[in-house]
């Protein structure tokens, strides 16, 4: 029991489930797969289990990272799946279109109209929102629906290859020994933290989540900070899409980033930011993501068949949610893994990790009925 | 009372949470047919007792015995299914569904497991007609203002209990500060249920920041001072003096000086100009000044206009109709932001739902306004704003003092003191204040009284509205009166202005 305050400080931390979750959900594959963690160095790139899951989660981190600043504003985006169809199909086409594919102009060029398209879709998802009142889950179920028809409009229909040197790096490509989209997610993700938490848009994001009314009459510009999460949600929605269309060289209107938004949704429940907005975690949606990639990954690993994929992840994402509810921890493990006692009646969300400021005294006695 | 014997007994109670003992060895007896008045400074352990009371908390000693048995209250439904019922301050019913249906949801009579709406509504209107409320059980519980809302509310406590609904099985009925939000005549119509109920035997423990109202409908009191039993008195035997001083533990007599000075101070120069403002369906259109150094008291019934009038000067309504000039310069009002650039602060009635952020912490609640108006481009640089909250906390005396609690797990004094901190914080020039002192302790009161006269001695307008006609009296220099949402009269304070002068420019609605 000497441990006990440290411990418990740390079973106390906002990230401490959504980690745990990930370092067993690794170790399960070690038995199956003996070499899991080994990383190789082939033809000077990194190459092993641990580097896939990066490389794969890399858009559903970025999706999940913009989804988070929705959320926090008691929003939500359903539109991101149809964004990165749009972003990769003008993108392709574009880069298509052109006699030398491997131009860099023409793949810029290419990129900042696939990326404008997105930042439309997001002031449209914005407007809908903060100006005209609209139900975010009605606002953007708009694009969610139409914005594949738009994808599909813009390939024709047809899934459009493109063979370009350049654009392949994004998604597809290495640098320094490491994929390229890791780098990318790894500077969005600076750039997040850096945004909300080196100035007040974290803060202001928490306070329109957290009470809207207040806000307004405290003289937050709740409108503007809404339109500017949806914006940014679509720009990293955007950039996923260029992520996934490098990968495959190739623009599918229709399966491009399907169902993306329910995996985001559902990372950034993990990383323990309230769907009922507020608080939010950047490193934990990060984490979740990962959860949710390393998940995927375990599936193949294991050979779980194909028809019960969806029902093993299930059961592992409703594990994962019962063991970021404080109240589920209490009543299973006892007081030393759930919150303070204060937590226990007064209704705290079962999303919220317990975030009580840790008591370094021994843990107090509570009944467990 | 003919050898009463108590229908609840607590003895010895204690509970304690990491690093506070709330409750230290509290005795408390409840008899059958009395409306008894729990009374304290908040963090008293008013709160905590009926938590513990009602099962929200488990106790760490002590015993409770309900009709001379012993019991374990471990969860409210255990509470509610040995007769203990708990209406708190907010309403919490569904006000989409039905008077019938809130009355009896989550124990609808049944046949074969289909619910019996024929009989649930006969039942329903059985009820309430048996307590002599005028309600109609099939209308949805919106159609009703709050006040009916809150009396459906102890309605449907009084028919748990028991399965059928007859009523039989509530022993114990805990109201906590069901009147904050009734006018006068709705406050009547609750009491006459209690007193009702208390004739057929009901034990009620009354909860109130209302002294007077606890001196009108209750029988007996015990005062609690921090954490600990101070008394139990009956309601006859203890003046309201003699009650404060139990409850803060010293006599106060400073509120008098306050008035005293606020009658002899100096105004500056005019500040704020309202011309014709108005809003339809919110208040008629008015002239309105206020001097620098002043404050303007704003007296009148609930639902007189009083809030709208305030709501209108910061721009949380927009106004159809007038001016505004702060300082010499007119102010659009179409935003808070308007106003809020033009040096106005509003601290909102509602604390809950249109001031607090409850999930964060009291510095960010605090920083807030200044935050936001300096855009989230530019933060607070950290050194400043912890010296600035640190400032705050210990001018206000915030408890605790802890810049990190979630300002939501604060008590109703303290939260209006983070609010007040908020707006301070941005130096204003006109501090609204609506309600402040509303559901919090004797002590906080005080201070806050305290506070408005030296800030308006430093040379800030405030604009104060409360609802007791002494605090207006008290600490204004000028008073303006609505009735009907009209500003009918703006009287100078002096000697000869008393509450009752004022409640007859009310009532006549004329000028002088």
């Amino acid at each position: 029991m000497t441990t006990t305050p440290r411990w418990r400080a740390l079973t106390q931390h906002h990230l401490f489930w959504p980690v745990a979750v990930l370092v067993v959900l690794l170790l399960i594959n070690v038995p199956f797969t003996p070499d899991f963690f080994s990383i190789k160095m082939t033809d000077g790139h990194l190459y092993g289990s641990l580097v896939s899951i990066v490389l794969f989660g890399s858009p559903l981190i970025l999706v999940a990272v913009g989804m988070t600043l929705v959320i926090a504003t008691g929003g939500i985006d359903l539109s991101v799946g149809a964004v990165v169809a749009i972003t990769g199909a003008l993108t392709c086409s574009y880069i298509s279109d052109r006699s030398d594919q491997d131009a860099l102009s023409g793949v810029f060029l290419a990129m900042g109209i696939g990326l404008v398209a997105a930042v439309v879709c997001g002031l449209w998802n914005g407007f809908l929102v903060a100006r005209m009142g609209i139900q975010p889950i009605i606002a953007t179920l708009i694009i969610m629906v139409a914005g594949r028809g738009v994808a599909q409009l813009i390939t024709d229909g047809q899934i459009i290859t493109i063979n370009s040197e350049p654009y392949k790096l994004i998604g597809g490509g290495y640098w320094l020994t490491l994929p390229f989209s890791i780098f990318v997610v790894a500077a969005v993700v600076a750039v997040t933290v850096a945004l909300t938490r080196r100035t007040a848009l974290g803060l202001l994001v928490e306070s329109v989540g957290g009470n809207a009314e207040a806000s307004r009459l405290v003289g937050i510009r709740s409108r503007r900070i809404k339109i500017m999460v949806y914006v940014f949600c679509a720009l990293c929605a955007g950039i996923a899409g260029l992520m996934i269309s490098s990968n495959t060289s190739a623009a599918d209107g229709n399966n491009a980033g399907l169902w993306i938004e329910l995996d985001a949704i559902l990372a950034v429940v993990i990383g323990g930011t309230s769907l009922l907005g507020g608080r939010f975690s950047i490193g934990g949606t990060v984490v979740g993501a990962l959860v949710i990639q390393t998940l995927t990954t375990t599936i193949y690993t294991i050979g779980v068949p194909t028809q019960t994929n969806l029902v093993f992840k299930a059961a592992v994402v409703i594990v994962v949610c019962l063991l970021q509810s404080p109240k589920f921890r209490a009543k299973v493990f006892g007081a030393r893994f759930g919150s303070g006692p204060g937590a226990n009646g007064s209704g705290t969300s079962a999303a919220t990790p317990a975030d009580t400021t840790p008591t370094t005294a021994a843990a107090p006695k509570m009944e467990v009925s | 009372m003919a050898e009463p014997k108590p229908v609840l007994e607590m003895t010895g109670i204690v509970k304690e949470f990491p690093g506070v003992r709330a409750l230290s060895g509290v005795d408390f007896r409840l008899f059958p047919g009395e409306i008894h008045a729990l009374m304290g400074e908040n963090g008293a352990g008013k709160s905590t007792l009926i938590k513990v009371l009602t099962g929200v908390y488990s106790l760490d000693s002590g015993t409770v015995t309900l009709d001379g048995k012993s019991v374990r209250i471990g969860s409210p439904l255990q509470a509610q299914q040995a007769g203990i019922s708990t209406v708190y301050q907010e309403v919490n019913l569904c006000p989409n569904l039905s008077v019938a249906e809130n009355i009896f949801i989550g124990r609808e009579p049944t046949r074969f497991g289909r619910i019996q709406w024929k009989r649930m509504r006969q039942e329903a209107a059985e009820l309430v007609d048996r307590l002599g409320l005028d309600i109609d059980v099939t209308a949805p519980l919106s159609s009703y203002p709050l006040a009916v809302q809150q009396l459906v509310a102890i309605v449907r406590s009084v028919g748990t209990g028991d399965s059928d609904g007859s009523g039989t099985g509530t022993k114990v009925l805990v109201l906590d500060e069901p009147t904050s939000s009734l006018d006068r005549d709705e406050v009547l119509e609750l009491f006459r249920l209690m007193r009702q109920l208390r004739d057929e035997g009901v034990a009620i423990l009354f909860v109130s920041h209302f002294l007077d109202q606890i001196y009108e409908i209750c029988d007996r009191m015990t005062v609690l001072r921090n954490g600990a039993l101070v008394g139990e008195h009956l309601v006859s035997e203890l003046d309201q003096v003699g009650l404060i001083q139990l409850m803060i533990g010293k006599a106060m007599d400073q509120l008098e000086e306050l008035h005293e000075h606020q009658l002899h101070a100096d105004v500056g120069e005019t500040l704020l100009k309202a011309d014709g403002l108005g809003r339809v369906g919110g208040v008629a259109p008015f002239d309105l000044e206020i001097k620098k150094g002043e404050v303007l008291g704003l007296a009148g019934l609930l639902g007189s206009g009083r809030t709208e009038l305030a709501r209108l000067l910061f721009g949380a309504d927009q106004p159809d109709s007038g001016k505004v000039t702060i300082g010499g310069k007119q102010v659009s009002m179409s935003a808070p932001n308007d106003a809020i650039s033009a040096g106005v602060a509003f601290c909102s009635e509602n604390r809950k739902t249109e001031g607090l952020v409850p999930e964060l912490t009291v510095r960010e609640n605090i920083i807030l306004a200044l935050q936001a108006a300096r855009g989230w481009t530019r933060p607070i640089p950290a050194a400043q704003r912890d010296e600035l909250v640190a400032k705050y906390i210990k001018a206000l005396d915030i408890r605790p003092a802890n810049p990190e609690a979630r300002v939501g797990r604060l008590s109703g004094g303290n939260q209006q003191k983070v609010l007040l901190a908020r707006w301070l914080i941005t130096q204003p020039k006109l501090l609204i204040l609506d309600e402040p002192t509303r559901g919090i302790d004797v002590g906080a009161k005080a201070e806050i009284q305290k506070l408005v006269v030296s800030l308006s001695e430093e040379g800030m307008a405030v604009l104060y509205i409360a609802a007791e006609l002494e605090e207006v009296l008290r600490l204004s220099h000028t008073i303006g009166v609505l009735r009907d949402r009209k500003l009918v009269a703006q009287l100078a304070n002096g000697p000869e202005i008393t509450p009752t002068r004022i409640l007859e420019t009310i009532a006549s609605g004329e000028h002088q």
